[in-house]
């Protein structure tokens, strides 16, 4: 069994508006020195399979076909084997 | 001619019965609800998705709803030419799904934007723009995530074969910065697909086809499609 986290991200194109409202948030508070504030998504499950390669297959096209939008954003993939529950 | 629709229902959609009103009372068409696990569109004429928050708008807006098991039967009839036509939380499902390009992400100013705006129509050839009586319509506009994006490629793409139906403006038709209430790239409020039969705008037309409301130009977009639906 595997234990699946994963993270999606805006495109870099594209505005990212609750990035940017914690951006102006950090400087409503005074820091100075926060920029570039990004806004992801982080989403973690089990994978039932014994099987690295069939793990890495099924989360892609989970995270292709529900987790993101491959027209807004990216996502990012990593996999840890855990003792089955 | 009299056309028969059908308004889907997805789990949290709260514009069908608005949909339907206008659709069977006020232009007097045949109007069927579809729920979201229908696996027949009744042979309707034209599929209208209509705004809400299928499935809460949870993972993105949209993004459930396009598993539905009526959206496989959408797809196919949208793919053979059948009209679709999706409104606000419709227009994000038709993305998601690939009907549409594009992708409807949170608005600029991150917030939820609920008031009367004005629309411009840039295609005049269009089914739902063909027979407006003027181009620049009062549409009520309510969505937090309406910002319409895409690549430059796409973008273009849209431009070059006259894909973009409305974009937002003054009440005279000046399309500016000023005007554009959620950031959508080129003041997008609509569009359609390339074949012509898929259309899809952030703006509802059906909250102002009523004249009990006092708001009645979203009926000259329905009018226009029921004028140049060729059966």
């Amino acid at each position: 069994m595997f234990k699946a986290k994963v993270i999606v991200k805006r495109k870099k194109s594209i505005l990212d508006p609750q990035g940017k409202a914690a951006e102006h948030g950090a400087v409503l508070l005074g820091f100075k020195n926060i920029t570039n504030v990004r806004i992801d998504k982080q989403v973690e499950f089990l994978v039932n399979v014994s099987d690295l390669e069939t793990a890495k297959q099924e989360v892609s096209e989970f995270c292709a076909k529900l987790l993101s939008n491959p027209s807004m954003e990216d996502f990012q993939i990593t996999l840890d084997k855990v003792d089955e529950a | 001619m009299k056309l028969k629709f059908g308004v889907v229902v997805f789990p949290g959609s709260n514009c069908d019965h608005d949909s339907y009103h206008v659709l069977k009372h006020v232009l007097e068409q045949e109007t069927v609800y579809l729920w979201h696990k229908d696996t027949d569109l009744q042979k309707c004429d034209v599929i209208i998705l209509p705004g809400g928050f299928s499935y809460g708008d949870y993972i993105r807006t949209g993004a459930v709803a396009k598993l539905s098991p009526i959206m496989n039967l959408v797809i196919d009839f949208a793919n053979k030419g059948g009209i679709v036509f999706g409104i606000c939380n419709g227009f994000q499902i038709l993305t998601e799904s690939g009907l549409l390009p594009g992708a409807l992400i949170k608005n600029k100013n991150i917030k939820f934007v609920c008031k009367d705006i004005y629309v411009t129509a840039v295609n005049g050839t269009s089914l739902l723009t063909k027979s407006l009586q003027k181009k620049t319509l009062m549409t009520p506009i309510a969505h937090g995530d309406g910002n319409y994006f895409t690549n430059d490629e796409t973008l273009k793409s849209l431009e070059q074969n006259d894909q973009i139906l409305f974009k937002y403006s003054s009440s005279n038709g000046e399309i500016t910065d000023e005007c554009n209430p959620n950031g959508s790239i080129g003041n997008i409020a609509g569009i359609m697909n390339k074949n012509g039969n898929v259309f899809g705008m952030m703006p509802h037309p059906e909250r102002s086809s009523d004249g009990l409301l006092g708001k009645t130009d979203g009926l000259q977009i329905f009018n226009s499609l029921l004028t140049n639906f060729i059966k």
